[in-house]
Order: structure tokens, then sequence, then C-alpha cells
């Protein structure tokens, strides 16, 4: 098992390896300069110079590239040249936020798209089918941001059931500790503000999670009614096994398997999505972040965030993979 | 005479499908004595392993029991309510399946799958279900058993497999073992591995076995009784001796025809010509009508009655049970030859209806 992690973990090199060459590559041959950008139009040909002397801009370009991999390798992803700050700050301070929307948008995608397949799966074809599969089509077809202001306008604006946008009510005066709302919430004893938390995560969650949770449907509606047809579900019931225990053990163990691998894949679109989602519901994150720092020609942060965020999918379908090796023993041996 | 464990009369599973009803299992009887093992023949298709589940109940829609009674000593098990039937099913009766390969929970390693048939079944606690799993795997003659009830289906080979099957089968020492073609999918020296073990361990136990297959050599080598199916129904039953040496349908006829023979010279091999019939669009006659040699004019228009020809043996068809075999009751086992000799003098005076040689084709050397 161990060997099996360590070997996935060493293919995420090459990987990485390769990102980091055409990123920066398609970053540098960008038209416009960025000491320019920094300096704005009006700047002379001399302050250009220097800036871009010291940004390194003026060195050939594989110099520049070892030079951004070295520090790289030492956790150093650059400083905004907006703000001065580096991204690393700054990401902590953000990134909080987005990883609650991911996690509130998978809990909703994963949470409700596996009872829907499975419901799905048990009488193919029958109405309760149709409807689910009706669902997941409207779910994969409507654009993040227009479910996403749909939402805002009927249970924020109209029925004031939820809050329209924010992360938490600044009139309670949370302390932000560890800048994840809800953690902080709970951090500052006030049972309100958890309540207020959870509800700003709602929506959001629900915007971002639509894709997702159509996905996920169908996949375990396609992979339930695969197993079901497996001889070993027919064995299982020969053996006198109850309905339920024939599906939640013989079933389920090995529909979880095609399942797993596309929630994996999922976190890549959740990223994606992210960017959208926090820009509606004005969300302080990384997603938000990474449309301001491209708005300001902030070629640091944008190439750094990039990074970082194909750095997690690649984490987090490492750790997918592990769990589908835990669930699957044809894998963890060979 | 022994005693009856199974029972089966009437039995019909249709099966739904769009271009219409499938009756897979049309009027089935048949009975299993005590610590005895019924050899069920036919071709794929015929409805065996129908039959099989629907004593299970394990039919699945589009499938559906219509009628029919399947008593197990002297319970119907068709009236039994579901969680009663899951009483019976893997406790009573347990069955192995052909696919050795796929038949196993690829996830669940097989000592698990094992102890948890035994848990279902047993009072008893999941250390003794796992030792007694081992036990089994050790009876079923799989070498090192504590470590291989360690291991997950894919680590072994399909013989392994197929002894853990029965392994799982027997653990709750059932009366009845249904055994679809468990031999099938294995190779010839893996195949009599596995049914010497299953002659041993019906002897050890006095339990009754129904034996689906297709293949005759297993059946004159494991059956006490043959039930010969055709498109959904029996055409023919009688005792493994009888139905070898004096087969009366010509369907059985055919069947033990195309068994090819060591010594036999000149390699000709006897084929029954044609298909079995659409099961949608059943002819309205006998439904070996169209690929009988010894085909009759009422053959094609009335199905024929399920008769008795000589005590024990009873035979869907409209020749007569003198016709067969020209001495009535006669001792000396007559030879499939001599059979097929008789049944041509009797096709010749029905007054030669069809091409009747050519329907009992022949394949080339």
């Amino acid at each position: 098992m161990l060997r099996y992690i360590v070997r996935r973990v060493l293919g995420a090199i090459p990987v990485l390896f390769g990102l980091s060459v055409i990123l920066f590559l398609f970053l540098r041959l960008l038209p416009g300069n960025p000491a320019v950008a920094i300096l704005g139009q009006h700047a002379t040909p001399q302050l250009v110079a220097q800036i871009s002397s010291s940004l390194g801009l003026d060195k050939p370009l594989y110099v520049q590239y070892l030079q951004y991999i070295w520090q790289l390798l030492h956790g150093n992803f650059g400083a905004s040249f907006v703000d001065g700050r580096t991204v690393a700050s700054t990401f902590l301070v953000r990134f909080p936020a987005t990883l609650e929307l991911t996690t509130g948008a998978m809990i909703f995608a994963v949470g409700l798209g596996i009872p829907l397949g499975r419901l799905a799966a048990r009488h193919p074809n029958g109405w309760i089918d149709g409807a689910v599969t009706a669902l997941s089509l409207f779910g994969i077809s409507i654009p993040i941001f227009v479910l996403g202001y749909t939402l805002v306008f009927i249970f924020g604006v109209e029925l004031h059931w939820l809050p329209a946008v924010g992360q938490i009510d600044p009139r309670l005066n949370v302390n932000p500790v560890t800048n994840f709302s809800i953690i902080d919430a709970i951090l500052s004893g006030n049972v309100n503000a958890v309540e207020d938390a959870v509800a700003h995560l709602i929506l959001p969650s629900i915007a971002l999670g639509s894709i997702p949770l159509a996905i996920v449907t169908r996949i375990t509606r396609a992979s339930v009614i695969d197993v079901s047809n497996e001889d070993y579900v027919r064995t299982a019931r020969a053996k006198g096994l109850t309905e339920k225990r024939v599906d939640d053990r013989h079933i389920m163990r090995n529909a979880w398997l095609p399942v797993t691998t596309v929630i994996g894949l999922q976190v890549g679109s959740l990223l994606a999505g992210a960017v959208i989602t926090e820009t509606v519901f004005v969300w302080n994150g990384v997603g938000s972040w990474v449309v301001q720092a491209i708005e300001n020609h902030d070629l640091i942060v944008v190439q750094s965030l990039i990074m970082i965020f194909a750095i997690i999918f690649l984490a987090v379908n490492l750790l997918v993979d592990i769990g589908y090796a835990f669930l699957n023993p044809r894998i963890r041996y060979s | 005479m022994t005693d009856t464990l199974l029972r089966v009369r009437h039995l019909r599973t249709y099966f739904w499908t769009l271009d219409g009803i499938v009756k897979a299992v049309d009027g089935v009887n048949m009975d299993i004595g005590t610590g005895r093992t019924l050899g069920v023949v036919g071709e794929s298709g015929c409805g065996k392993s129908i039959t099989a589940l629907s004593i299970m109940r394990l039919i699945e829609r589009p499938g559906k029991i219509v009628e029919g009674s399947v008593d197990l000593d002297r319970t119907d098990l068709l009236k039994l309510s579901e969680s009663e039937m899951r009483e019976i099913r893997g406790n009573a009766i347990s069955m192995i399946f052909q696919e050795p390969m796929t038949s196993l929970n690829p996830v669940f390693t097989t000592g698990n799958q094992i102890a948890e048939a035994i848990r279902l079944h047993a009072d008893i606690g999941a250390r003794e279900a796992e030792d007694r799993a081992v036990e089994m795997l050790r009876k079923v003659g799989i070498p090192d058993p504590e470590r291989r009830a360690r291991q997950y289906p894919h680590e072994m080979s399909g013989g392994m497999r197929q002894r853990v099957m029965i392994a799982m089968a027997l653990s709750t020492y059932p009366q009845l073992l249904i055994a679809d073609e468990p031999t099938t999918a294995l190779d010839v020296t893996i195949q009599a591995q596995i049914l010497e073990l299953m002659k041993e361990l019906r002897e050890e136990r006095r339990m009754s076995i129904m034996l689906i297959t297709h293949d005759l050599g297993v059946i004159a080598e494991m059956a006490d009784d043959v039930v010969v199916m055709y498109s959904g129904k029996v055409v023919e039953t009688g005792d493994v001796f009888t139905i070898f040496e004096r087969p009366h349908h010509p369907y059985t006829q055919g069947l033990l025809g195309s068994l090819p023979r060591i010594g036999q010279r000149r390699g000709r091999l006897r084929v029954i010509e044609g298909v079995v019939p659409n099961p949608l669009n059943l002819p309205k006659g006998c439904l070996f009508a169209r690929r009988c040699p010894c085909v009759m004019p009422i053959c094609e228009q009335t199905p024929p009655p399920f008769q008795e020809v000589h005590p024990g043996q009873v035979s869907r068809c409209w020749l007569t049970p003198a016709g067969t075999t020209p001495a009535v009751g006669m001792t000396a086992p007559a030879d499939v030859a001599e059979a097929e000799a008789a049944r041509m003098t009797i096709t010749a005076d029905s007054g030669r209806q069809s091409a009747t040689a050519a329907q009992m084709g022949e394949v080339g050397r």
C-alpha cells in the first residue's frame, strides 16, 4: 500500500513539471509587459527597464524559468504586483472561504446525488428515474451564474429565506481566527453566528454543487444498475440475504468505485466553478481573487494560483485514488 | 423407493419482454428424492436455469412465476412470504452457479463471504463463523485454508473459486444443492475434481442435488434421475440408466446421438439439425416437431401427451412406447444405434412425412 502511495506521489511530479513549463511560457507569451501594467501607460522607459530588471524580466526565458522553479521549490510563490503581499500570505487568508464553499458544494452533491442515483436505479426507466434524469439534465445544463443569481433573487431577495451574499453578517462582529466562517462562528460561542454562517453557505453550495450533483447522480445510477446485474449479487440473494443487505453491502461497496473516481475529478470543476460562484455571492475566497488578479494583470498571482489549483487537484485525486485502493482490493495488490 | 424431498408441479415462469411473453418455464414437473441427484439436461435457453431460479424464487423482473407449486418437505415454497423464503435460501436449499469467476463478490475476502452465509442462518459469533468458514474451505480441498480465507476472489483460480462457492453453499448444511452448470466454465481436469468433491459431500451428508448441465457426460457420472427439457417443457424423465440405454423421445435420442465417442470408427458426429423454436412464436403442435427425424402429421397439429412409456420413464411424444423399442419390456440394454434403427423403421411406416434423413444431419469427418 505504501509503495502504491509513493508511486502515485512520484507520478504527480512530471505532471506538475509539465504544467509549470506550459503555464510559464503561456503567461510570458501574452502580449504586454508586466512592468507597464504595474507602472501604467505613461511610465518612462528607464523606469520600465528598471522594474523589468528587478522582476528579472530582462533575463533569458530559461533563466527566468529556472529562477521561478527554484523559488517554487522553496515554497515561494512570489508576491503580488498590486499590493506587494506574498501570494502565500493572501492565499492562507482567502483559501478557507473557498474550502468551505467547495466542501459545502461537495456535501450537497454527494449527499443528495448518491441517494438520488440509488433511487433512480431501483426502478430503471420508471417515473422516479425519469424525474431524477430530468433534474440531472437541468443541473448540468444550467450555468452557475444563472442558477446563482436565480437562487439569490428567489430565496435571498424575494422570499428573504436565506442571506443573498457574503459569508457572515458583519454586524455579528465575529473575530476571524481561522478564516473559516463557520469555525470562527463556533469559536465566538455565538449560536446565532453559527446559524448565520451556515445559512450563508447554503445558496452558494447549491449553485456550485449543481453540476457535480448531476454527475454524481448519473454515475451512481449507472453504477448501481451495472453492479445489480452482476453474478455475485445473485449469489448474495441466493444466500438468503435481505434486499437491504444485498443493496447496502454487496451492491453499494462495488458501486462506490466509479463514483469515487468521479467525485475526485469533480474537484477540478468545483475549483473552476468557485471562481464564478464566489463572484456571484461576493465571497472573499481564492476564486474571486483569481478574477481580481486577472483584471489587474497581476501575473505572478495568476500564475501561482493556477499552479496551486493544479496541486490541489492532483492532491485530491491522489487521496481519492488511495481511498479507491482501500475500497477495491484488486487495485491494492497489483 | 426413496422419499421425495422436492416436488415441482405445473411450474410456469414467464418473462414479459417488449416483444411479447416468453414462457421460459411452461408447466414443469419434477421430483428430487432425498439423497438423490437429479440431472436436468437441455440446450441453452430450454429453461433449466430459470426452473432452478424459480425454485429459489430468485426470478427478477420482467420475469414472474405464474403458477405451480414447489413443495420442499410438503411446504409449498411459492406460498411462503419473502422473509420465510429467505430462511430457505442458502439454508435448506443452496445454489452454486456456472461462473465461479464472477459469482463471488470481488471486494470481500472469501472467508468473509462464507462466514456471512453461516451467520445468516446460524446464531453464532463472528469469530466462530470465520473458523467454520476455514473448516469448510479445508473440507472442499483447498490447501492452506487459513490463508485462503483471507484472500480475495481475484487471487484464486477458477477451480478454487468454484470450491469456495461449494464451501459457501454447503456451509449451512442444505438438504438440497442446486448446481447450475457447476463445471462448465472449468477445464476438464478441474471439472473431474469438482464432480468428485460434490459426490463425496453428497454421500457424506445424504444431500439431494439438482444438477443442471448440458453435458451428458456429467449426467452419466453424477445423476440418479434425469429430466430432459426442451423449450421450457420437460420432454422426458426417467432414471439415468433408462435414459441412456433406452431413450424414448427423439430429442433425447438426438442428444445422446450427438455425443462424440472414443473408438467410434470414421469420426462421424451426429448433430440435431435446426435451432430451438423462437420462444415468442412457438409452434402449435410438438415443440420439437420441426427438428424431429420421426415427425408425423399429428406432431404438427396437436401437442403430444406426457405419458409413461415404461415404468418410471415418461416422455412427451406421439410415438408409442412399443414403437421405440420393438420388443416391449426388453431387459437387454438397447443400444442407441438400435433405437435409431428402430425409429427409422417407424418413420418409414408413418408415411415419410418429411425429409427425415436430411434432418438428422451429419457433419464432416
